[in-house]
């Protein structure tokens, strides 16, 4: 089993990765991002006006007695003001010996209310959601945990769940440092209570100084940091009884390029939880793409 | 009667807006750094290493609004003006990287930290004034 987990694993990790670079081949012109390391905690930074970025986000993970699976999203962010960023995602999943599956879509805005740069830096966040047998988690929310993942690919897609997600973000940067703080609350339109949930961040880059040399490793290149998320229960019972929580390194490397890659090892806190989560990234900022296929004209 | 009313309010309401725009994009903004930000000295000022490294930032993350050669583009304005590179202390400019001026378009910048920040600054006021080419030239 432990070696069919790797070899599922090992396989759907190369097709995710290989994905990315075949931008490359129509995308014209990168920015390198500045990327914070997280994948669960949004920190303040909203996307430069005009750029888009297309992302690859990936998680991979063993539910307690059941099936290897990895989720997968691929992202579309756009900043179309300073102060306003839009995202879409699909997502889709597969799980060994099962099925691979698309599992839906998602659409984000985020707002920064507060020009300028202050202490903590408020951003309001609403997203909508189509989704079913979801299986790339971004949150925890209310009472998620372990069990959710056991539910069989044919059953779990029969449940079509749409939900609207708010998120009250607050970041501060410090002496090189990013401190990001979430507080999320999610509604199944159809059914069920409010669900609550927090994802906490902090990262730092290992170099705060450029260099003054083009250089391919160095330590600018590099931002690490940890992530600390999980649910808080819903309307009715509140708290965190019963809700998954997880903790983990992340960490960051630009490349000369500008793509992105991210991983996080992330361990589950509790019994509740998922035991262990890999998650894996790659991101690609097309600077000014509209004035891209503008000047084409 | 009242659609007239309207059309004036709109009008002035216009009027007022464009001309925040303008004065925020005619250099207003340094009329609100406060005094402790404006007599921030610049740690790398004049240093050559720093010229080279605030280069690479600068391509990295401002030269797709204001050029290459910092002369501006299209829609953004050229950062060789008399204003960045005389009028403005070091200080006012840091400020400026650390708010941006998001009405405008301008980002802020703090994510890159410090030293980063300052390191562009050096680069900047390195390239010296010039005036400005057509905007059409300064697009290319």
């Amino acid at each position: 089993m432990a070696s069919s987990g790797i070899f599922f694993f090992a396989k759907n990790f190369a097709l995710a990765v290989l994905f990315l670079p075949a931008i490359f081949l129509v995308a014209p012109k990168c920015a390198l991002a500045q990327e914070r390391p997280y994948f669960v905690v949004y920190s303040q930074d909203m996307e430069e006006p005009g750029n888009l970025e297309i992302a690859s986000y990936n998680i991979t993970a063993t539910p307690s007695g059941g099936d290897a699976f990895v989720g997968s999203s691929v992202e579309l962010e756009y900043g179309i003001k300073t102060w306003w960023t839009t995202e879409f995602y699909l997502d889709g999943q597969a799980t060994s010996n099962q099925s691979t599956i698309f599992t839906g879509f998602k659409w984000e805005n985020r707002v920064r209310p507060l020009m300028g740069e202050h202490w903590i830096n408020p951003v309001l966040y609403a997203e909508f959601e189509d989704i079913s047998a979801d299986k790339t988690p971004r949150e925890v929310v209310g009472h998620d945990g372990n069990d959710d993942f056991l539910v069989p690919n044919g059953l779990a897609r029969l449940d079509n769940q749409r939900e609207i997600e708010l998120k009250l973000i607050l970041g501060s940067n410090t002496h090189g440092w990013n401190i990001s703080e979430n507080f999320i609350a999610e509604k199944n339109l159809q059914a069920g209570p409010w669900e609550f949930g927090y994802a906490l961040g902090v990262s730092r880059p290992l170099a705060l100084a450029a260099s003054a040399k083009e250089c391919t490793f160095c330590r600018e290149k590099f931002q690490a940091g940890a992530e600390m998320y999980g649910g808080l229960g819903d309307y009715n019972s509140f708290g965190t009884n019963f809700t998954s929580q997880y903790l983990g390194p992340t960490l960051n490397w630009t490349a000369p390029n500008g793509m992105t890659f991210a991983v996080s090892p992330q361990f589950g806190l509790n019994s509740y939880s998922l035991p262990f989560l890999f998650r894996f990234s790659v991101a690609y900022e097309v600077e000014q793409v509209f004035s891209h296929f503008r000047r084409k004209l | 009667m009242m659609t007239s009313r309207k059309a004036i309010v709109c009008s002035l309401g216009i009027l007022f807006l464009s001309s925040l725009v303008f004065a925020t994009s005619n250099g207003a903004w340094l009329a609100k750094v406060p005094a402790r930000d404006r007599e921030k000295v610049n740690p790398y000022h004049d240093q050559p290493d720093a010229v080279a490294a605030g280069r690479r930032v600068f391509v990295d993350h401002c030269a797709q609004c204001h050029g290459k050669d910092a002369q501006g583009t299209d829609k953004r304005p050229s950062l060789r003006t008399a204003r960045v590179q005389q009028e403005a202390t070091e200080g006012e400019l840091h400020w400026l990287l650390v708010h941006g001026s998001m009405g405008n378009g301008m980002p802020s910048w703090s994510k890159l930290g410090d030293p980063q920040i300052w390191q562009v600054i050096t680069y900047v006021r390195s390239l010296g004034e010039q005036e400005a080419p057509p905007r059409s030239e300064a697009a290319k």
